[in-house]
């Protein structure tokens, strides 16, 4: 049974929220195992951070160095490759760190890599079945990993449903085993999106748009019924990439995250990357013309129409229940 | 002394004239070419008709007559200039055939034109002074107004027509006898104010007039090329290179075909060299009028064109880097230096501009190659990209699959009424139905294919369409600049075409129509549905009932493509007009004058800068013209009417439908062509 | 500056519906149109801008068969200097892995200052690229919305959550992972296309760029499809089937009830 690990981040203290995600994957791969969880850093804040997983892992690896404060992924690999036992499992978050992190760290050590995983079946032997999807999530794919010689996986964040711990982590400093860490890629600073004119992560109802609004004139539409319901209007990416409207509106994994009671998902397919900014489980209602869209999975009431159709229809009942005139 | 001065000032005024105008021809030589010297005989009735017959003037009533009676009097007094020029160097001179009675009716009837270009330029300064007409005013963007310039021609050929008539006046009492001039007229008023003074000083007033007029006549005619007037030299020829056949477009470079075209290194007009010479004669001609932008429905909508000032800027381009004085000199590429990307995408190519403009100046072509030009260099708006590359890849805009372009023949219920036949190489029909993108793809149009198949059945047509063999029609790809994935869609539908036997072709959709009429060459003729209905109406094949709702009140709005451009304006009014109780009005701006929705094609996808959407404009069009439904026959009409119906909340008011799914609903169907029959037909129809 | 840009043939799934062929081993390619990897295609713009500004050329690369050169072609008539496929049958087969030690030696054939993939693919694995980067032993980084030059390094810009940006310093060579929406492509029409028809693209085998094929193709790949599947919708939306009408007027009752309404 080869060991697992997983790599967890952390901001300001603050572990990411995938850790119990992680033990759940792990768990996943070997129902018995005690999964051994990594951080990287320097200072205070590494220790909170591993600290606050004691109850889920029960053995946290510490790498505490000045050049890891601010994640590089260049350094952090250079680090694991430093630490970890030939022919582990590594797992992490399919994020923007990992992404960053996980092809090439899987080369350096050697290690099968799957990307992505949405469900991991027990190992065999040394033979892993694992779930993906390609295609935009059109389709599942069924993947075999040979781990003879390890395997980094890259897991769907969200996929796997943390379950209950009771662990009793013990933190072991790693901290001298890395060596001098070097990398040819400096990190700089961190530019913070621009506020822009409206905050739609304060608002409580969100009218969301994607592609199948089609073109930019139609947001009128969109906006219209933000305007008789109260809402704010947002967007998935593909909006956002056509320079319809602008970033700081992309609900997403690489826009906001929002939390509102009730979110209009029209003409969005619903891929994971902008549902993943969308939590708090609020009332997904959702509209689209094509009956498989992935949206409808996760959405509490759907409707199959036009969006262009439907929602001059919507805003007009909305006017004539509230009074309003046109 | 005084005779060698006059005849000094006639010689340096024409060598003047004369090096000017070959600066001026200067651009034109190093122009590309252009193949307009065919069809002697119909650009000489052209010139009789717009030229001497002025018959796009009175489309502005006021502005219109007055330039009528401006035209006329120059050219009745064109005679007379003449001759006054030479009497001043030669005192004997008299007119070839205008002697004795003639001549003496001819100076009457100067003596009044003299003086009403005369009123006529009063009229004129104070319409720009006091009225200033919308179309007249020069955005801050493009520069300074042109008011000040206009008021000093005008006050030069008011000086021109008073010196003139002083001068007739001078001569007429210098007799024997003293002639008799006009009652009324300026020379005449001018006669008797001088007839007091004694014979020395009219003599002297004769002279200064005299000398007056040649100078203000050779400084006119030299100053001409530098502004708007030169129209006046200029509009005879290009009203005679005019082009001669609508909604056709200019080949990428006359004189090379269509298979030699890889050789070209370089599409479209990037520099000003790049326009052809009848384009740069287009620039010198305008006359800054304004009512090619006063009727440009992109204008209205705020969008960044006005075809006026795509003239006036090239124009102005053309006087700079090809001075008269001075050498020329090559200048930057014109897109974003000139003219703007968007103001170039802006254009539907619906062709009001060059409905209006009176000295026949076009629009479409030049636009047409500017966009070529931008997309040989790669510059395409990326909203643009996806539809071009689903073309090429699919032959249609919305990537669909071409295997599904057939599938709108299918819906159950209408395939058990009206089963179409797909011209598969197997089976074959006289007639093709021609759909066309946005009728096979879109769930809204489909009615407009069902209701034209459910017509031509009707009337017992033999047709067929060619399902997944038929590719975009390319007009408007075409017009976006696209040559080539035009040539490429063209080549495929002619070769389906060819392959199905069809001896006609008949379709609902005017881009089409256009393409297939103008763009197309050596094919089977084509109709537009219209005229197979009309027709059928006028001969008493196709009858209707009563109309479903009597209360409403229909308006039809004329496509660009089937109006403007194909000249079919009485066929859909005789179809709508045949529906008993139909009650029928018409917009302000109807038949040629029509608004343009918004364009098809490919504008539909483009994302334009604008305060309006043209669309919404027309919407309200017809709500001040108090109908409640608009009946259009265009599939992009449709879909942008439609559209700007819910954009100007006006659902519920306002709806559109179009004539083959009006005519679709009130046919009689069984056994019309008897009367006898009809009551059966009432009982089984519909 | 010498750049490599490595590209991928993938099919156009914005419009059309991928579904199972029908043994339910791969999607349905019978009617599929295939294009560049949009990401790709937003690679090779950026590599065509800093060349134009800096200097330099442009190579396109893309590993595959006689049917991916379109891809190639298409990127020369965007403006690539040259382009190359690196075909060999014992390439078929191969995971990530594979097709980053083939990529590798065609780079090492080659002396580029950056490298440039799109983040992703239609597979979604976002691999190559990273691996590509470790063994070759260049710094790497991804999702890369910006790119500018300052001497010998780059400032780059990578994309973060909530739609922030991280600025890093990268020496040169480097690989980078170019994110969608980072400039806007130029156009590559039918014109275009055709005049670089008869451009020669030279097809490199296994020996021409010194890969083992031991460490290549399907029998080492460590990771392997075993079929394609389309997971039945189990619990999910509460489908609502009325007219348009009355679908309205229940979105609007569910609205207020959830306390949208204000």
């Amino acid at each position: 049974m080869p060991r697992i690990f997983a790599y967890i981040q952390h901001k300001n203290g603050v572990v990411d929220e995938s850790a119990p995600d992680l033990l759940a994957a792990a768990r996943k791969i070997d129902a018995n195992t005690l999964p051994t969880a990594i951080f990287t850093g320097f200072g205070a804040d590494l220790d909170t951070a591993c600290s606050s997983v004691k109850s889920l892992y029960s053995e946290i690896w510490k790498v505490g160095n000045e050049v890891l404060n601010h994640p590089n992924a260049e350094l952090v690999r250079q680090a694991l490759v430093a630490i970890l036992p030939r022919g582990s499992i590594l797992l992490l978050p399919h994020d923007h760190f990992g992404i960053d992190l996980s092809p090439g760290l899987s080369v350096k050590l050697n290690a099968a890599f799957v990307p992505d995983v949405l469900a991991i079946g027990p190992i065999e032997g040394e033979s892993l079945s694992l779930v993906r999807q390609e295609y935009g999530g059109q389709v599942s794919v069924h993947v075999r990993c040979d781990a003879s010689l390890g395997a980094v996986i890259s897991v769907r964040p969200g996929a796997f449903k943390a379950e209950a711990s009771a662990a009793t982590g013990v933190i072991v400093d790693k901290s001298s085993e890395v060596g001098v860490l070097t990398a040819r890629r400096r990190y700089i600073e961190t530019i913070v999106a621009e506020a822009g004119d409206v905050d739609i992560t304060k608002h409580n109802v969100l009218v969301s748009v994607g592609r199948g609004i089609q073109e930019k004139d139609n947001i009128v539409f969109a906006e219209e019924l933000a305007e008789v319901l109260g809402a704010a209007v947002s967007c998935s990416r593909p909006v956002v990439d056509a320079k319809w409207m602008e970033k700081s509106r992309q609900v997403g994994s690489s826009g906001k995250t929002v939390k509102p009671k009730v979110y209009l998902a029209c003409g969005i397919s619903g891929a994971f990357q902008h549902l993943a900014g969308v939590k708090g489980s609020p009332f997904i209602i959702a509209i689209n013309k094509n009956p498989k869209a992935p949206i409808f999975q996760v959405a509490d009431v759907g409707i199959v129409d036009d969006i262009l159709e439907f929602l001059p229809e919507l805003i007009r009942k909305v006017r004539e229940s509230r009074g309003i005139a046109a | 002394m005084a005779r060698s001065l006059l005849l000094t000032i006639h010689i340096l005024g024409i060598l003047c004239f004369a090096y000017i105008v070959a600066k001026r021809l200067a651009p034109l030589a190093r122009a590309e070419r252009d193949l307009r010297f065919d069809h002697p005989l119909t650009r000489i009735g052209k010139v009789f008709k717009f030229w001497l017959g002025q018959w796009r003037h009175p489309r502005y009533k006021f502005a219109g007559t007055t330039h009528i009676l401006i035209f006329s009097g120059f050219i009745l007094l064109a005679a007379r200039a003449f001759f006054v020029l030479i009497v001043g160097v030669n005192q004997d001179f008299v007119m070839p055939g205008l002697s004795g009675r003639i001549g003496h009716l001819y100076d009457i009837v100067t003596d009044y034109a003299a003086t009403v270009v005369f009123l006529c330029m009063a009229i004129a300064a104070i319409r720009r002074l006091v009225f200033k007409p919308a179309r007249y005013a020069v955005p801050a963007k493009y520069g300074k107004g042109h008011t000040a310039d206009a008021i000093f021609l005008l006050g030069l050929i008011a000086i021109l027509m008073v010196a003139d008539s002083l001068f007739a006046a001078s001569h007429s009492l210098q007799g024997p006898p003293v002639e008799t001039l006009a009652t009324l007229s300026l020379p005449w008023m001018l006669q008797i104010a001088l007839a007091s003074s004694s014979l020395a000083t009219i003599s002297a007033f004769g002279f200064a007039a005299y000398l007056i007029h040649e100078l203000a006549f050779y400084f006119l005619l030299c100053y001409r090329p530098f502004g708007i007037q030169f129209h006046v030299e200029t509009s005879l020829f290009s009203i005679y290179f005019a082009k001669l056949e609508r909604g056709t477009l200019k080949p990428v470079r006359w004189g090379i075909s269509d298979d030699r075209l890889d050789q070209v290194k370089s599409f479209g007009v990037k520099k000003f060299e790049d326009f052809t010479w009848k384009h740069v004669l287009d620039f010198y001609s305008c006359a800054d009028c304004g009512r090619c932008a006063d009727n440009c429905p992109a204008n209205a909508a705020g969008r960044p064109l006005a075809p006026r000032f795509l003239t006036t800027k090239a124009r102005e381009y053309a006087f700079q880097h090809y001075p008269v004085f001075g050498k020329a000199n090559n200048g930057k590429p014109l897109i974003g230096n000139v003219y703007s990307e968007d103001e170039i995408w802006s254009c539907t190519t619906c062709g009001a501009c060059e409905e209006e403009c009176p000295l026949l100046i076009e629009y479409i072509d030049k636009v047409v190659d500017l966009r070529r030009g931008m997309i040989d260099d790669g510059n395409v708006p990326q909203s643009l990209q996806r539809p071009m590359k689903a073309l090429e890849s699919r032959g249609n805009p919305y990537g669909k699959m071409e295997k599904k372009r057939g599938d709108w023949t299918k819906s159950p219920e209408f395939q058990n009424n009206c089963d179409v036949k797909i011209l598969d190489g197997k089976r074959t029909a006289d007639t093709l139905y021609f759909v066309d993108s946005i009728t096979s793809y879109d769930d809204r149009m489909q009615s407009i294919g069902r209701s034209t198949s459910r017509i031509l059945d009707h009337i017992g047509e033999d047709f067929g369409v060619l399902g997944p063999a038929e590719k975009d029609s390319g007009h408007d790809v075409r017009r976006f600049g696209e040559e080539m994935l035009f040539l490429a869609l063209r080549d495929h539908n002619i070769d389906a075409v060819k392959a199905s036997g069809a001896k006609r072709i008949v379709t609902a959709d005017p881009h089409a129509y256009n393409a297939w009429r103008h763009d197309y060459k050596d094919v089977p003729p084509v109709e537009h549905i219209s005229q197979v209905i009309a027709r059928g109406v006028n001969a008493g094949k196709i009858q209707f009932n009563q109309i479903a709702n009597e209360e409403k009140v229909f308006v039809y709005h004329d496509p660009c493509y089937l109006g403007r451009h194909n000249q079919i304006y009485d066929d859909p009014r005789t179809v709508l007009d045949a529906i008993p109780g139909l009650k029928r009005v018409e917009m302000t701006r109807s038949r040629d004058r029509s608004f343009c929705c918004g364009g098809g094609g490919l504008m539909l996808f483009y994302e334009p800068k604008e305060e309006q959407r043209m669309g919404v404009l027309r919407v309200r069009m017809a709500a001040e013209a108090a109908a409640n439904v608009i009946v259009t026959a265009c599939p992009f009409c449709m879909v942008n009417l439609e559209d700007a119906i819910k954009v100007a909340g006006m659902e519920g008011k306002m709806s559109v439908i179009d004539l083959t799914e009006l005519v679709d609903k009130h046919i009689m169907r069984g056994s019309c062509t008897e009367t006898q029959k009809l009551e059966e037909a009432a009982t089984c129809g519909g | 500056m010498e750049i490599l840009v490595c590209a991928r043939r993938v099919p156009d799934t914005s419009e059309n519906e991928i579904t199972l062929n029908a043994e339910g081993n791969d999607i349905e390619r019978d009617e599929l149109v295939y294009s560049v990897n949009e990401a790709d295609n937003y690679a090779v713009e950026e590599a065509l801008r800093i060349r134009d500004r800096f200097g330099g050329t442009v190579t396109v690369v893309t590993v595959g068969g006689e049917e991916d050169e379109e891809v190639l072609r298409r990127q020369l008539a965007m403006g690539a200097n040259q382009a190359a496929l690196l075909s060999d049958d014992g390439f078929s087969g191969s995971d990530g892995r594979g097709i980053a030690t083939i990529l590798k030696g065609f780079v090492q054939k080659g002396h580029y200052d950056l490298i440039l993939t799109g983040v992703q693919a239609e597979d979604g694995a976002a691999q190559v690229g990273g691996m590509l980067a470790a063994m070759l032993d260049y710094p790497f980084a991804s999702l890369v919305n910006s790119i500018s030059v300052e001497n010998d390094k780059l400032i780059v810009s990578r994309e973060i959550e909530g739609g922030n940006k991280e600025i890093n310093e990268i020496e040169l060579p480097c690989v980078l992972a170019i994110q969608t929406g980072i400039n806007e492509p130029r156009y590559v029409g039918m014109r275009g296309i055709r005049q670089v028809a008869s451009v020669p693209i030279p097809t490199l085998g296994a020996s021409d760029l010194g890969v083992n094929p031991a460490t290549v193709g399907a029998q080492v790949a460590k990771v392997k499809r075993i079929d394609y599947f389309v997971p039945t919708l189990d619990s999910g939306a509460e489908m609502l089937h009325g007219s348009r009408e009355e679908n309205a007027e229940k979105i609007i009752e569910l609205v207020a009830a959830k306390g949208g309404l204000k």
